[in-house]
């Protein structure tokens, strides 16, 4: 066994501190009793039950939920296909130039992207609101799905699709039936990625929302600038709540797929 | 029943001019930008036959199979099959199946999935689906893994039920990408022979892509050895062995020793030629060459005697040197003798007694001899 030399426990405490201790304060105080953030008053629940009859803030939820899922899913389909024509028609001219294209939305400023958005919806008259949101999240979250599903792509062993044509499926029927399935845990990821990308985004959102489209990200930073309240504290518990689970969820569930596969190769060999 | 011997041996619709090639290859290019893979190739395969494309890597041997699959389009030539060219049938229209290198098997799907998929895609009814995947799982000895996925068999398995989906739909051919490649030698071995019977059984036509000659030699009616995009010989296992048209066949199948004289006399029906090293070979020759011509002679390690004394044929098809090396193999023994001007020879003999009481040591003199037909004369 290692022992745990002092150097080494100084580093675990103040790397977690740093990355944990402002949530931390932050689910802490959401159970404050006091409408002062920072002065401790005793424990109480009464601004998550407030939190319930705040229409606005309710509002901005259902909104960031539904922009979402449109956007992740759309974003998903492009995203995958773009990741498909890259690594598949890998000889053509400009290839290069196409694929740093694809990336460079990971690495641009969100300033630019949201300004160069409100710029094109305006330039079209499109009056902006729900649907210049969805449009400006499938186009920033895109990319992160399309390096996700390639990189499973780049591992991909195309002689199975050959394999399923010779058997006489068409390319369409190819790809449902083979193609898709096995790279779905990637797009799924890829899907999810976007969602979350979506859910907090607050930048893009800023430049391409309209009236009555107010993300959650939004409404708290609009709400913050007039002071933060315990309310905004309890919002950001049960959003830290959410992601929690849903890390935990997908950790174990790949945890037991790693298990279930490492005894299905055993049971193979003692054969 | 008749043996399986007895129906091979009979089996040579190559040599008679009236039957008609199941697979024939007109004149087929295949170039990728400058590379030309294959190279104004024309091949013929008959009903039935086990016919094995033998090359190094990169001779084009695979190419042409996926041009027969329909993964690649020929650049000029045709191939026809059954009396249709398949000239832009794309390959989920065609009537040939394939068993991958890698086996490729849809590592989301059981095995009976796995098998079933060609004739679900054929629009096969239920019912008669899980028949014939009963009896495909039957045939390569799978049923108790019905159930399993890919990920979940051992490689021998994986291959097996490769072999099964390929043949589940009862193609006119089966094309094998280097079936065997991925088994250990035992297995490979054995799988070899239930490759054959299966053959046999089922009445198809195979093609199969190696580079194992071994394998080849073992499984197929008839071999193309090829180098460059081209044929260099077809020919049945013996004749590609004891009758290799070229110094590459000759090389390239088996061990061989090659030497290199000069035709000094022609006889009745043989030529003698003069070695650079020094000794007069006379040999059976099936056509005339011409005093003087180059010519080379090829003789297997096992065709050669070695022997204490001056054998009677000598100083024709024999020549003196030492022993140089020993390899004790179990079954044979292989020598390597350095002749009288230095170069080293492989002879090889059987151990077919037990114990030799005063076998050939290092280092001692000996005499190299075999007979006229013991090799073959080489012209290029």
């Amino acid at each position: 066994m290692q022992r745990w030399s002092r150097f080494n426990i100084a580093s675990i405490v103040i790397g977690f501190a740093f990355l944990y201790l402002p949530i931390v304060l932050l689910v802490i105080f959401s159970f404050n009793e006091s409408k002062l953030v920072t002065v401790w008053a005793g424990f109480s629940t009464k601004w998550y039950v407030q939190l319930f009859h705040n229409q606005a803030l309710l509002d901005a939820a259902w909104v960031t939920i539904r922009v979402g899922l449109i956007s992740a899913t759309i974003a998903t389909v492009l995203g995958t296909m773009a990741a498909l024509a890259m690594t598949r028609y890998t000889r053509f001219r400009g290839r290069m130039l196409f694929s740093g294209m694809i990336y460079a939305p990971l690495v641009m400023p969100e300033v630019i992207t949201g300004l160069s958005m409100l710029l094109l919806f305006v330039a079209i008259g499109f009056d902006r609101g729900f649907w210049t949101l969805t449009l400006a999240h499938i186009t920033f979250t895109m990319c992160f799905v399309a390096v996700v599903v390639q990189s499973r792509l780049l591992s991909f062993d195309r002689s199975i699709e050959e394999a399923a044509m010779d058997l006489g499926a068409t390319p369409v029927a190819t790809f449902l039936q083979v193609t898709l399935p096995v790279i779905a845990p990637a797009v799924f990821s890829g899907w999810v990625l976007a969602f979350t990308l979506s859910l907090d985004d607050l930048v893009i959102s800023s430049f391409t929302s309209g009236p009555g489209a107010t993300t959650l990200p939004m409404r708290i930073y609009s709400q913050v600038r007039l002071g933060v309240t315990p309310e905004i504290n309890a919002v950001c518990t049960i959003l830290i709540g959410i992601v929690a689970i849903g890390v935990l969820i997908a950790s174990v569930v790949s945890r037991r797929r790693e298990i279930q596969r490492v005894k299905d190769e055993q049971a193979a060999f003692a054969h | 029943m008749k043996s399986l011997g007895s129906i091979r041996r009979s089996f040579a619709p190559w040599a008679d001019p009236n039957s008609v090639p199941f697979i024939a290859v007109k004149n087929v290019t295949k170039k990728f930008g400058d590379f030309v893979a294959v190279d104004d190739l024309s091949l013929n395969i008959y009903p039935r036959e086990f016919f094995a494309l033998l090359g190094a890597s990169g001779c084009g041997k695979s190419t042409l199979l996926r041009m027969l699959a329909g993964f690649e389009q020929p650049t000029s030539g045709e191939i026809i099959l059954d009396g249709q060219s398949l000239a832009g049938i794309p390959p989920y229209k065609r009537p040939v199946n394939m068993m991958f290198q890698s086996y490729a098997l849809f590592p989301h799907m059981t095995v009976e999935n796995n098998i079933a998929f060609g004739l679900k895609q054929d629009g096969m009814p239920k019912a008669d689906i899980a028949a014939r995947v009963e009896q495909m799982l039957k045939l390569v000895k799978l049923d108790k893994f019905a159930k399993r996925k890919p990920h979940q068999l051992s490689g021998g398995q994986r291959q097996r039920v490769a072999l099964a989906r390929s043949l589940a739909k009862r193609p006119k051919v089966l094309l094998l990408d280097e079936p065997l490649g991925a088994l250990d030698k035992k297995l490979r071995e054995e799988t070899q022979f239930e490759l054959m019977d299966l053959q046999q059984e089922l009445g198809l036509t195979f093609v199969v892509v190696t580079h194992d000659q071994e394998e080849a030699m073992t499984m197929a009616d008839r071999i193309a050895v090829m180098a460059h995009g081209k044929v260099v010989q077809v020919a049945t296992p013996p004749e590609i062995y004891e009758a290799p048209n070229s110094r590459f066949v000759a090389d390239f199948i088996g061990d061989v020793n090659i030497f290199d004289g000069k035709v000094s006399s022609a006889g009745n029906g043989t030529v003698d030629i003069a070695m650079e090293t020094g000794f007069t070979v006379r040999v059976a020759a099936t056509e005339p060459l011409a005093t003087g011509t180059k010519a080379g002679f090829a003789v297997r390690p096992e065709k050669i005697r070695v022997g204490r004394d001056r054998p009677a044929c000598a100083p024709l098809n024999a020549a003196q040197g030492e022993i140089w090396d020993i390899g004790y193999l179990g079954d044979m023994t292989v020598f390597h003798i350095k002749l009288k001007d230095g170069k080293v020879i492989k002879a090889s003999s059987l151990n077919a007694v037990r114990a030799v009481e005063d076998p050939l040591g290092y280092d001692q003199e000996v005499w190299i001899s075999f007979d006229e037909n013991a090799g073959v004369v080489l012209k290029d």
